[in-house]
This record gives C-alpha cells, structure tokens and sequence, in this order.
C-alpha cells in the first residue's frame, strides 16, 4: 500500500527531473518555471480557489476513468461522455427560468449524467452484445461528440442574434451556487467530493463493486462465479459516462453558462493520468485532480513569466502515465524484490493487464 | 468544382491511408496503436521544422520519419519489452506529441511571429495529361508521397499474405506464444512492424505540413491517426479495402470543405462524423474481432 502511494510520488519526481532537463535545453531556468507554476496555482487567494475550479471538471472525469478501469473497462471517451453531458445540460438550461433554483440546477446535472450515460451506455452495449473493443468504440465516440457539439452550436442551439457559434445562455435558476465571490468556487466542488466518495464505497464496500473489481482482475473467471459480465459491463461504462457528463453539466451550469466549439480543453484524457497517479483509488482521484488541476492554473502563469507554453503540463501528464505503467511491470517488480521490498498489495487491477483477459 | 473536389479527395486520404498502413503492419503482430496520432503530429512538426532550418525537402521527410519512428520506439519499449497495457502507454504518447510539439513550436515561432512556413512539394508534371477531363485531377495532379501511398497498398498486401515473413508478423499477432515456441521472436517482429508504422506515420505527418499546409499549426494532425485507426476496421483488415476507406474519408473531408464554401444549409458536421460513425458501424456490424488478429490488444510477455 505504502509502496502503491510512494509509485506516484516518484513517477512525479522523475517526470518533474525529465522537464528541468528539457527545460534547461530550450533555454528556460526550471527553477524559475517551478516558481511560475506555484504562483499561478497558489500565489493569491484567486488563483488558490481557481485551482479548486480547475480540478472539479478533472476529479468528474478521473471518477469516471477510474470506475471503468477498476473494471478493465478501457474508457478513452470520457471526453465525449463529458460533452455529452454538456450538450444536454446546456440544451435544457435556457427553459428552466420558471423553475426553482435547486430543481434547476439538479435537472442540469440529472440531463448532464443521462447525457454522458447514454454516450457511454452505447459502448458497453456495442462491447457486451457486439463484442466490439470498447477502446475503439470510446474514441469514435470522441469525434461524434464534438462534431455533435459543433453542429449544436451552429444550428438548432445556436443563439437567437446568431453572431457567434455558441449556444442561449442558461437561464440564471440553471445557475450553481456560488461561494465566496468574486472567486469562481461553486457547489460543484462539493458534488465532485460527495461522488468520490459515493464511488469509494461503491467500489470498496457493496457486492457490485466486488464484482466490478473481479471483473477488472479476471473477465473469464468472473463469468465463473455467476458474475452477469454482460450486464455490468453494459451498467459500468453507462455509469463512467454519467460521471463525466454531469461534469459537463456542472462545467456549463457553474463556469460557461453556456456551450461553444472546444469545450473541453481535454479533460477527458487528463483524467487518465488522474486516475493512474491515484492508482484508481476514488478517494485518491481528489488530490491527484487537484495536483493536475493545480498544474493546469499555474501553467498560464508560467507562459506569462517564463515564456514557457503551457502545453508542457501535457508533457508532464504524459510523461507520469509512462513511468507509472513501466512501474507496474514484472520486470520491475523483479527489480524492486531485489532490493528487499515486500510484494505490492494493489486493489487496482494491474494496468498492465489484458484488455480482453 | 468537380476537379477541385477530386483532387482535394486524394489529397486529404493520403496521410490517413498511409498512417492506416502502418497501423494494419502493427495490428497484424498483435500491437494495437493508439500513439499513432501522436508519431503522426510529431513527424508533421519535425518535418517542417528540418525543412525550415536547412531548406531541404528532403531533410524535412527524414526528420519526419525519425519523429515517427522515435515516438514507435517508445511505444515499442512499453508495449513490447515492458508488455503495458497497449491502450493507456498509446493515449500518453498522444498526449506527449501535443505537448512536445507544442512546447517546442512556441519556443521556437509562437513568440517571434515569424512566418513558419515552406515552399510546397511539387507537384510531378504529367504535362497533357493533367488536363484530361475527371482522371487528370483525379490521377495525374499530385506530388510523390500521393503516388508512394498507393503504391504501398500492394507492397503492403503482398508483405503480409505472400511473403514467408508475413506470415511470421501475422503468426505473432495470431498466437504469440506459439509463434514464439516456433522460434520466430515476437518481440523482434513486432519491433520490425513498430518501425515501419513509425516510418509511415511519420511520412504521413510530413506529408501534411510539407505537402498539405506549408506550415504548422499546433495539433495539426487533428484526430487523423484515430481516422486511420477506424479505416483499418472500415477496411476490415485488407489494404484495397483500406484504401478505398481511405479515399472514403477524403470524400468526405473534402465534401465537407465544398459544402462550407457554398454556404449550404446542410450540416457539414455530419461529414465529419462520418467516418467514426460508419466504423462504429461496421464494428457493431461484423461482430467484433471476427477479422482482427486475434492477439490483438494483448500483452505478450515472453516466459
């Protein structure tokens, strides 16, 4: 367990090594980057609080990642689900003027995880009865989603002045709650903690999470032990979609307030190296979004101090996906065994495992 | 019009048929590649960036493909040596090429504001014959990568199912293990596949900042390498059926581009989706794996 958490920690450290290096090779001082990043992401009161903002997106879609991977479900449509989920909550928005606030906000984020259900449903149901690789599925989805969005937003979402491709705003019952303003913190922070730890328990203390989680360690065997395989695997990635879409309808209902082009800046694939770094662990999803998040704030302010673009938090995304997964090899196990450390205990399934075992 | 949108077809299936390829040589052994997006951006900015510091077309195809080899080979030490889950080392790759080139490109020309561009490669001439009505714009009105592209589809074909080394790249795709007993090395082969993906993907990368745009853009690859990975199950596994996906998905880019142009009221966004959409399709529709190597996907770790 100790080693488990210790894994992240040193993937960060040695990504983190990797970045000075390229760094100091593109003529930027690494120190001075690490400065920029702390004060965009710490440095005041505002940038504290939207690092908060900018995690709850991460910590839906790292749920969502880390459910279906619990299973050896291998969602990469978290993205698509998320927008999914925005299309219907920002599709609805504009009508719900008349209703009470907290009915409002609820049927944003309600249409939101429908939205993001159906989305990923579709994949289950393509995996469980068509036998169709769910990795495939989930990226084609992807693409059908932003090109929905992008067809909304032109057409029959698109504002009544039709000056720009974005959709009506919300109506302002739609709105989430608001804390401590000017600062952007919303109820969706708390939404975010209340789902990580609804899914802990799921996953860590029912009967389906037990089942989600044999399924994730062994498909076959599952099947063995009366595990409806079929139908979870239709409920997982239908329950992983609509944990990202209601963090598009959060996105919309709290930030936007309404749906353009390019609405997520790639949330749905951050959430990978979220859910990894947190070794699939939802209480864990939380700090690593918060980490990513907090990443992706001070990022802005390295580009302004350093000169730096911030797409190196890209960098570093990927560079910590790669060293974790080389961690959870035999070879390295093999390595670390030598060196006297005890067998790692992992409720996880290992992500070097099959997709199809 | 009609000429206009032929050879626009073309021009837009080539870098996705010779990314798909290189993704059908890597599926045959058994590795499924989700990083080929990102060998694809990466060969697109290295590409133009040779070719901008020397003035060498040349130079910027080979830098090209080192960039699409290089992301290969880590691909390679990942899924092969380490045996990862193929899926997630594939994503991060992606994800490292948007950031590198990213990075890189706005060190380098974001700030300055110079103009990142280079001459295009020319077209072969065919003197008469490019005016012969519908196949001189169709055929004869395209550079060299255009007509390599469709001259790998047989080379490809021919490797894979005539060649007694094809039916070792396609034995360690099938069944690793016995391909492996039989002493045929299947971390070697799927290393060979791996390489020769990271050639194409990277020619294909090139093919788009040299040939197709003349500069860079960041994520200029924009979803190509997914489009290659869903027109080699378009194609169900089978090079003529890939390139017919291929100029499938050019159409309807090219389509797409046509339609904006006149400003109709038709939604140019469906052509978009059509692709992923129609692969969905035949995926749901031949019921999976049925003409997919049936390794496909799995770590293979040699005992």
């Amino acid at each position: 367990m100790l080693w488990s958490l210790l894994k992240s920690v040193v993937a960060i450290t040695i990504a983190a090594l990797i970045i000075a290096a390229v760094l100091i090779a593109l003529g930027a001082s690494p120190i001075g980057v690490l400065f920029a990043l702390c004060e965009g992401a710490f440095g005041n009161w505002y940038a504290l609080t939207d690092t908060v903002v900018k995690a709850t997106p991460l910590i839906f879609t790292g749920l969502a990642v880390s459910v279906a991977f619990s299973g050896a479900l291998w969602n990469i449509g978290a993205d698509g689900q998320l927008i999914a989920g925005a299309i219907a909550a920002g599709a609805i928005g504009p009508y719900l003027g008349a209703w009470p606030r907290p009915i409002a906000i609820a049927a944003m984020l309600i249409a939101g995880a429908i939205g993001g259900a159906i989305w990923g449903g579709i994949c289950g149901w393509l995996r469980a009865r068509r036998d169709t690789n769910e990795v495939i599925s989930t990226i084609m989805m992807n693409f059908v989603a932003a090109q929905v969005l992008s067809w909304t937003v032109h057409g029959p979402l698109m504002e009544p002045s039709r000056a720009y491709p974005q959709s009506r705003l919300i109506a302002p019952s739609a709105h989430m709650y608001m804390f401590l303003e000017p600062s952007r913190l919303n109820l969706g922070i708390v939404i975010a903690l209340l789902l990580a730890a609804g899914c802990y328990l799921l996953l860590f203390q029912t009967r389906l999470g037990f089942q989600i989680r044999a399924m994730g360690r062994n498909r076959r065997a599952a099947t063995f032990f009366g595990i409806p395989i079929a139908r979870l695997t239709i409920g997982l990635l239908a329950l992983s979609g609509a944990l990202a879409g209601a963090g598009g309808a959060v996105q919309v209902s709290a930030i936007t307030h309404r749906l353009y082009e390019r609405f997520s800046p790639g949330w749905g694939f951050e959430a990978i190296a979220v859910a990894l770094v947190a070794r699939l662990n939802p209480i864990g999803i939380v700090i690593s979004a918060l980490f990513f998040g907090a990443l992706d704030n001070g990022s802005q302010a390295m580009q302004r101090a350093q000169g730096v673009s911030p797409v190196l938090v890209q960098v570093i995304q990927a560079l910590v996906i790669m060293i974790l997964l080389a961690f959870d090899t035999p070879a390295v196990a093999r390595l670390r065994a030598s060196f006297g450390v005890g067998a790692p205990i992992s409720a996880a399934p290992q992500t070097g495992a099959s997709a199809d075992a | 019009m009609l000429n206009a949108f032929l050879s626009s077809t073309i021009a837009m299936a080539t870098p996705v048929l010779l990314a798909a390829l290189g993704e059908l040589l890597v599926e045959e052994t058994g590795i499924i590649n989700i990083g080929i997006e990102g060998a694809m951006l990466s060969g697109a900015f290295f590409a133009l960036a040779a070719a901008y510091f020397t003035g060498s077309i040349l130079l910027g195809l080979a830098a090209g493909i080192a960039a699409g080899v290089a992301i290969n080979a880590i691909l390679g030490v990942l899924v092969v040596n380490l045996s990862v889950n193929q899926v997630v080392a594939g994503t991060a790759l992606d994800i490292l090429a948007i950031g590198i080139t990213g990075v890189f490109y706005r060190r380098f020309f974001g700030i300055t504001g110079k103009a990142f561009m280079v001459s295009p490669m020319p077209r072969i001439d065919f003197g008469p014959l490019t005016r012969i009505p519908v196949l001189g714009a169709l055929v004869f009105h395209h550079n060299i990568l255009v007509y390599l592209a469709f001259a790998m589809v047989p080379v490809v074909g021919f490797i894979l199912w005539r060649t007694r080394y094809g039916l070792m790249l396609r034995a360690a795709g099938e069944r690793p293990e016995a391909a492996d007993a039989l002493g045929l090395g299947v971390y070697r082969l799927r290393w060979h596949a791996l390489v020769a993906s990271g050639v194409l993907s990277g020619l294909a990368g090139a093919y788009l900042t040299l040939a197709y745009a003349n500069t860079f853009v960041e994520n200029i690859s924009g979803g190509r390498g997914y489009v290659a990975l869903a027109v080699v199950i378009l194609g169900r596994w089978k090079p003529w059926e890939i390139a017919a996906a291929s100029i499938l998905f050019g159409a309807a880019m090219a389509l797409q581009f046509g339609l904006q142009a006149l400003g109709t009221q038709v939604p140019y966004q469906l052509f978009l989706a059509l692709p992923y959409a129609l692969a969905l399709m035949v995926l749901a529709g031949i019921g999976g794996q049925a003409a997919s190597p049936s390794g496909l996907g799995e770590p293979y770790t040699r005992l």
